[in-house]
C-alpha cells in the first residue's frame, strides 16, 4: 500500500494542483479557494521532500505516465538535478500559501479571489511539470500551462498597466514558447522522439546536421525568452512589479529558475555538453551575455525608484550568475548554478515577500513611500536587510556560498575577468540594496503620516522563514552543495 | 578536539545582548548586564585559555559550512592576545559608555548596547577563528554590527559617514578579501590557519604569493593601509564610546590582527622572508605610517586627529608583519595592546572632554588642563606612549619592531620608525602642551570641571596600564612565546 502510494508521488506532484484548481473555481469562495490552496500547495511540498529523499537514497526515479512505457509514452524522470529544483518551487508555493492570505485580501477585489488561487495552482502544476517531466513535448505543453497561468496572474495587478505588463508578457513568452516548440519540432523531425532521453541516445548520428544546430539555437533562445536572459529580458520589469505581491513572490522565485532548469536540461541531457560546448561555441555566447547581464542589470537597479522594479533588475543580473555557473560547462560550474537556483530563488523570494508586506502597508513601495518605515515595520524592514545583504555575497548568508562556488568555478580555469565582473556586480548589488536600507532608516516619513504598525504576522512569518532559510543555507551549506554536485555528476555523466 | 566552550565564548556576548535589549526599560539594570557579560567574558577567555601559553591548542568545529570546510574555531597565542585586549577594554568601555551616553544623553541607548555586545561577539568570533571562512564570516558581521553604531546619531552627517564605512569595508572585502580566500583554498587546497603557512610546496610563485598577499592586505579595510583608510576618520561621526573601544581596539585591531594571523599561519613568515611577498606591502605600510602622520598634523578636530593617529599606528603592526622576521610579528602582536592601551585612553579623553565642556577642536583646548587634570595628564602619558619614550609601555613594542626590521634586514624602516615618534610627538603632545600650557581663552573653565566618575575612572585605569607594561611586560612576552627571542 505504502509503496504503491510511494511511486505515483511523481504524477501526484502534478495531477494535484491541476485538479485543486477547477475546484477553487467551483468553490467560488475567496476563503475556501485559499483554502484550497493552502492544503494542496503543502501536499505538493511534501512529496518532494519525499521524492528528494527518494532519489537521494535509491537514485534516479523513472515514472511512466498511464502506464505507457517510454520511449512511447510520457516519462516523468526525477534525477539529482530535478528534485532540488522541484523542492524550491513548491516550498516557495507552500510558503507562498502562509503569505498570500492578508496580501491578496488588500491587493485583489474579493469576488475574484478564487481565480487568483486558481492561476497560483495551476501556475505551480506548470512549473512542477517542467520539472519532472522527461518528455521534451510535454516539457513545453507544461511550459504553456505555467506561462498563460503567469499572464492572468500578472494582469490581476491593482494598477491598470498591469494589463499592460501582463500583455508584453504575453507576446515575449509565445514567442519564447514557440521557439521552444520550433527546436523540439526539429529534434523530433531528426531523431523521430520525444523522449528526452530516448533523443539524447539518437542525436549522436545526427548531429552533424544543420537542422540538429538550428534546434538547439531555436531551444536556447526560447528558454533564455522565458527567463530573461540579457538583452531578452525586457518584460520582466514590468512583470514582476505590476503583479500581485504574491504574484511577484512566486513568479520571481521560482518561474525564471524552472526556465533556467529547462535549458540546462535540454543542453546536458538531451544535447551533451561535449556537443553544445565544445563542438559549437554556446560556452563563450552564453558567458559574454551572463556578464553583460550582471553588469548593465545591476547598475539599471542602481536607478530605479521603485522596490520591486529594482528587485526586478536585480533578478535579472542574478540570472546572469546562473548562466555563466553552467556556460562553463564544469563540474565546479553547474554546482554554483544549482545551487544559486535554489539561493536566489530563497532570496529573492524574501525579498518581494518583504517588498509586498510595504506594499501591503502603504499600497506603494516607491523609494519616496516606503521612507522611514524602519521603525514602525522592524520586522519587514530588517527581513530586507539580511536577504539584501545576502544578494551581495556577505558570508552566513546563501548568496555567499553562491557566490563562493562560482568563484571556484571561473578562477580554477583561471578566468580572473570573470571573477571581476562577479565582484564587481556583487558591489552594485550592495549599492541598490543600500539604497532601500537608508530609505527605510535614515529618511524621515512623510509630513502627515500617522504612526503605522507591522505588517500582518502570517507575511511576517513566511519572509522569515525564507530568511532564516538563507542563513541556515550560508552556515551549513554543505548538503545544499552536495546535492548541486549530484546533480553535476548526472548531468555531466549522462552527456553524449 | 572538542573544545565547545570556544563556541560558548564567542556566542556568550552575543546571546547576552538579548538580555541587554530585555533589560532596555531598566537602564540601571541593563548597564549592570553589560558590565558582568564584558568581565565574565574577559574572566572567561583568561581562565580558559591559559593552556594556550603552554602550547595547547583548543579547537572546535561546530559543522560544515561547505564540503570540507568548517565553522572551526581555533585559540592560538595571537588570538588570545586579541581576544583578551577586546574583551578586557570592552569592560572599561561598557563603564565609560554608560557614563557617556547618559551625560550626554544620547538617543536609543539601549539599540546602543545590543549592538556593543554583537560587535565584541563578532570581534571573539575573529580571534577565536580556525580556518579563513569561519574568519571571513565574523569579519563581516564585525562590520555589520557596527553599521548601526556608527551611524548612531542617525542624521545626514553619521548617513555619508555610514556610507564610506560600509562602502570601504565591505568593497574591500568582497571585492578582495572573497577572491583571495578562494584563491588560496584551489592553490594549496586548504584554507585552514596552520603553522609555517600553507604555501609551502604550492608553486605558487614570488609573483603570484606577492599578488596574493596584496589581495589579502588590502582585502582586510579593518587595517586602514592607504589608499583604503578613508573609512576610519569618516567612522568618527559615532559617539565616542564607539570610536574608543572600536576605532581604537576591536575593529582595526581585528584588521591588524587578520594581518599579522595572515602572514603567520597562512602564509607563514619564513615563506614570506624566503620569497619577499611581502615586501610591496611593506611599502605601502610605509607610506601609510608618515603619510597618515602628515594629515593628522593638519587636523583640528580631536577626533579626526586622533583617527589619522590610529591609521598610522595600525601600519606598525603591518609593518610587523610584513618584514618577514619573528621578532616583527612579537613586536607587531605587542603593538595591538600597546596601540590600544594608549588609544583607547586618548578617544576617552577626546569624549570625556567633550561631555565636560562640548569642545571638540584641538584649538579650542587651550588652558583646559586646570579644569581638567586627570584627563589631560591621561593624554599625556598615553601620548608618550604612542610615541614609543619610555617610562610607557609603547616602547617595547617599538623596540621589537626596530628589532625585527633589522633582522629582516630592512633598515630604512628604522628610521621609518624614529621619524614618525618624532611626527607623533609633534601632533599628539600639542595637545596637552595646549591644556596645561597656553593662556586660557576667555571662556575656559579655571575651577575644577571633570567628566562624570563613570568616564573618568577607565582612562585613569586604561593611562596606568601603559606605564604598568613598561614596568611588567612579561605578560606579551611569555604569551607571544613562539616569536620571542630565545
Amino acid at each position: 500500500m505504502i509503496t504503491q502510494f510511494l511511486e505515483q508521488l511523481p504524477a501526484l506532484v502534478i495531477v494535484l494542483p491541476l485538479m485543486a484548481a477547477p475546484v477553487c473555481v467551483l468553490l467560488h469562495r475567496a476563503t475556501l479557494a485559499w483554502l484550497v490552496y493552502l492544503i494542496t500547495a503543502w501536499a505538493c511540498f511534501a512529496i518532494a521532500f519525499l521524492l528528494f529523499v527518494q532519489v537521494k537514497v535509491g537514485g534516479p526515479i523513472s515514472y511512466a505516465m498511464g502506464g505507457w512505457p517510454p520511449p512511447f509514452g510520457i516519462e516523468l524522470r526525477l534525477d539529482a538535478l530535478n528534485v532540488v529544483v522541484l523542492l524550491l518551487v513548491t516550498g516557495i508555493g507552500a510558503l507562498c500559501s502562509v503569505y498570500a492570505k492578508a496580501s491578496v485580501a488588500v491587493e485583489i477585489a474579493r469576488e475574484r479571489v478564487y481565480l487568483f488561487y486558481a492561476a497560483l495552482l495551476l501556475c505551480l502544476c506548470g512549473l512542477a511539470g517542467i520539472t519532472v517531466t522527461g518528455d521534451a513535448f510535454n516539457l513545453f505543453v507544461f511550459l504553456e500551462i505555467s506561462s498563460l497561468a503567469s499572464y492572468g496572474l500578472i494582469a490581476m495587478g491593482t494598477k491598470r498597466r498591469a494589463l499592460l505588463s501582463a500583455f508584453q508578457y504575453l507576446i515575449m513568452g509565445t514567442i519564447g514558447g514557440t521557439f521552444l516548440l520550433i527546436g523540439i519540432g526539429f529534434l523530433y523531425m531528426m531523431t523521430g522522439s520525444l523522449n528526452m532521453a530516448d533523443i539524447a541516445q539518437r542525436l549522436p548520428a545526427v548531429a552533424h546536421t544543420r537542422t540538429v544546430e538550428a534546434g538547439l539555437a531555436f531551444i536556447v533562445v526560447g528558454a533564455s525568452l522565458k527567463f530573461a536572459l540579457f538583452p531578452l529580458h525586457v518584460w520582466l520589469p514590468n512583470a514582476y512589479t505590476f503583479a500581485p505581491s504574491t504574484a511577484s513572490v512566486f513568479i520571481a522565485a521560482t518561474s525564471t529558475k524552472v526556465a533556467l532548469y529547462a535549458l540546462i536540461r535540454f543542453l546536458f541531457t538531451v544535447f551533451g555538453a561535449a556537443y553544445a560546448f565544445d563542438r559549437l561555441p554556446l560556452g563563450e555566447v552564453l558567458i559574454v551575455l551572463s556578464v553583460a547581464a550582471m553588469l548593465s542589470a545591476s547598475l539599471a537597479a542602481i536607478f530605479q525608484t521603485d522596490v520591486k522594479r529594482l528587485l526586478a533588475w536585480s533578478s535579472i543580473a542574478q540570472i546572469g550568475y546562473i548562466v555563466m555557473g553552467f556556460a562553463l560547462a564544469s563540474p565546479a560550474g553547474i554546482t554554483a548554478s544549482v545551487a544559486h537556483i535554489v539561493n536566489h530563488g530563497i532570496i529573492k523570494g524574501a525579498l518581494f515577500m518583504a517588498a509586498g508586506a510595504l506594499f501591503w502597508r502603504m499600497r506603494s513601495v516607491s523609494l519616496n513611500d516606503i521612507a522611514g518605515l524602519g521603525r514602525s515595520m522592524p520586522w519587514t524592514s530588517a527581513a530586507f536587510v539580511v536577504a539584501g545583504l545576502s544578494l551581495v555575497g556577505v558570508p552566513a548568508t546563501g548568496g555567499f556560498i553562491s557566490k563562493w562556488l562560482l568563484l571556484e568555478a571561473v578562477i580554477a580555469p583561471g578566468r580572473y575577468w570573470l571573477a571581476a565582473a562577479i565582484l564587481v556586480s556583487s558591489l552594485l548589488a550592495l549599492i541598490y540594496i543600500w539604497r532601500v536600507v537608508e530609505a527605510l532608516y535614515f529618511r524621515a516619513a512623510p509630513e502627515g503620516r500617522v504612526a503605522l504598525g507591522e505588517a500582518p504576522l502570517s507575511m511576517r512569518l513566511a519572509t522569515w522563514t525564507l530568511v532564516l532559510a538563507n542563513i541556515a543555507l550560508g552556515i551549513y551549506a554543505t548538503p545544499l552543495v552536495q546535492a548541486a554536485e549530484r546533480a553535476a555528476t548526472s548531468l555531466l555523466g549522462s552527456g553524449a | 578536539m572538542n573544545e565547545t566552550w570556544l563556541a560558548w565564548l564567542v556566542a556568550f556576548p552575543a546571546l547576552m545582548s538579548v538580555a541587554v535589549a530585555a533589560c532596555g526599560r531598566w537602564p540601571n539594570l541593563r548597564e549592570t548586564v553589560s558590565v558582568a557579560t564584558a568581565v565574565l567574558l574577559f574572566a572567561g577567555i583568561a581562565w580558559l585559555g591559559g593552556p594556550v601559553v603552554d602550547g595547547a591548542r583548543p579547537s572546535v568545529t561546530l559543522l560544515e559550512v561547505l564540503p570540507g570546510i568548517g565553522l572551526t574555531f581555533t585559540l592560538e597565542p595571537l588570538g588570545l592576545l586579541f581576544a583578551l585586549v577586546a574583551s578586557g577594554l570592552w569592560s572599561l568601555t561598557t563603564i565609560y559608555a554608560a557614563g557617556y551616553m547618559r551625560g550626554n544623553a544620547e538617543h536609543a541607548q539601549t539599540r546602543f548596547f545590543v549592538f556593543f555586545a554583537l560587535a565584541i561577539s563578532a570581534a571573539i568570533g575573529i580571534a577565536f577563528a580556525g580556518n579563513l571562512v569561519t574568519l571571513f564570516i565574523f569579519y563581516e558581521m564585525l562590520t555589520l554590527s557596527t553599521y548601526p553604531l556608527v551611524t548612531h546619531h542617525g542624521d545626514t552627517e553619521s548617513r555619508n559617514g555610514g556610507r564610506v564605512y560600509l562602502g570601504i569595508l565591505l568593497t574591500t572585502s568582497i571585492g578582495f578579501f572573497l577572491p583571495a580566500i578562494v584563491i588560496t583554498y584551489l592553490v594549496s587546497g586548504s584554507v585552514t590557519f596552520t603553522d609555517g603557512g600553507l604555501f609551502a610546496d604550492a608553486g605558487l610563485g614570488v609573483l603570484g604569493a606577492g599578488a596574493l598577499y596584496m589581495l589579502f592586505l588590502y582585502g582586510t579595510g579593518k587595517a586602514a593601509l592607504m589608499p583604503f583608510h578613508r573609512w576610519l576618520p569618516a567612522a568618527m561621526v559615532a559617539p565616542t564610546p564607539v570610536s574608543a573601544l572600536l576605532h581604537a581596539v576591536a575593529v582595526v585591531k581585528a584588521g591588524v590582527f587578520i594581518v599579522l594571523k595572515l602572514s603567520v599561519y597562512v602564509f607563514g613568515v619564513d615563506y614570506l622572508a624566503a620569497t619577499g611577498a611581502s615586501v610591496p606591502m611593506m611599502w605601502v605600510a610605509t607610506i601609510t605610517v608618515l603619510g597618515a602622520s602628515l594629515i593628522a598634523m593638519t587636523r583640528d578636530n580631536l577626533k579626526a586627529r586622533l583617527a589619522y593617529s590610529t591609521v598610522s599606528q595600525l601600519s606598525y603592526i603591518v609593518l610587523g608583519a610584513t618584514m618577514a622576521s619573528k621578532l616583527g610579528i612579537l613586536g607587531g602582536g605587542m603593538h595591538i595592546a600597546m596601540h590600544a592601551f594608549a588609544k583607547i585612553t586618548l578617544f576617552f579623553c577626546a569624549g570625556a572632554i567633550y561631555t565636560a565642556t562640548h569642545r571638540k577642536h584641538v584649538s579650542e583646548l587651550d588652558g583646559l588642563g586646570y579644569a581638567m587634570p586627570i584627563t589631560f595628564s591621561a593624554f599625556f602619558i598615553a601620548s608618550v606612549s604612542l610615541a614609543g619614550i619610555p617610562p610607557m609601555g609603547g616602547i617595547w613594542s617599538k623596540w621589537y619592531l626596530m628589532e625585527g626590521a633589522a633582522d629582516g634586514g630592512h633598515n630604512a624602516i628604522i628610521l621609518v620608525l624614529a621619524i614618525s615618534s618624532l611626527l607623533n610627538i609633534v601632533y599628539l603632545l600639542e595637545i596637552p602642551t595646549r591644556a596645561f600650557f597656553y593662556n586660557p581663552r576667555p571662556d575656559t573653565p579655571r575651577h575644577w570641571q571633570e567628566a562624570p566618575l563613570a568616564c573618568v575612572i577607565p582612562l585613569s585605569i586604561t593611562a596606568a596600564a601603559s606605564i604598568v607594561w613598561f614596568l611588567y611586560p612579561l605578560p606579551f612576552l611569555q604569551l607571544l612565546a613562539p616569536w620571542a627571542p630565545q
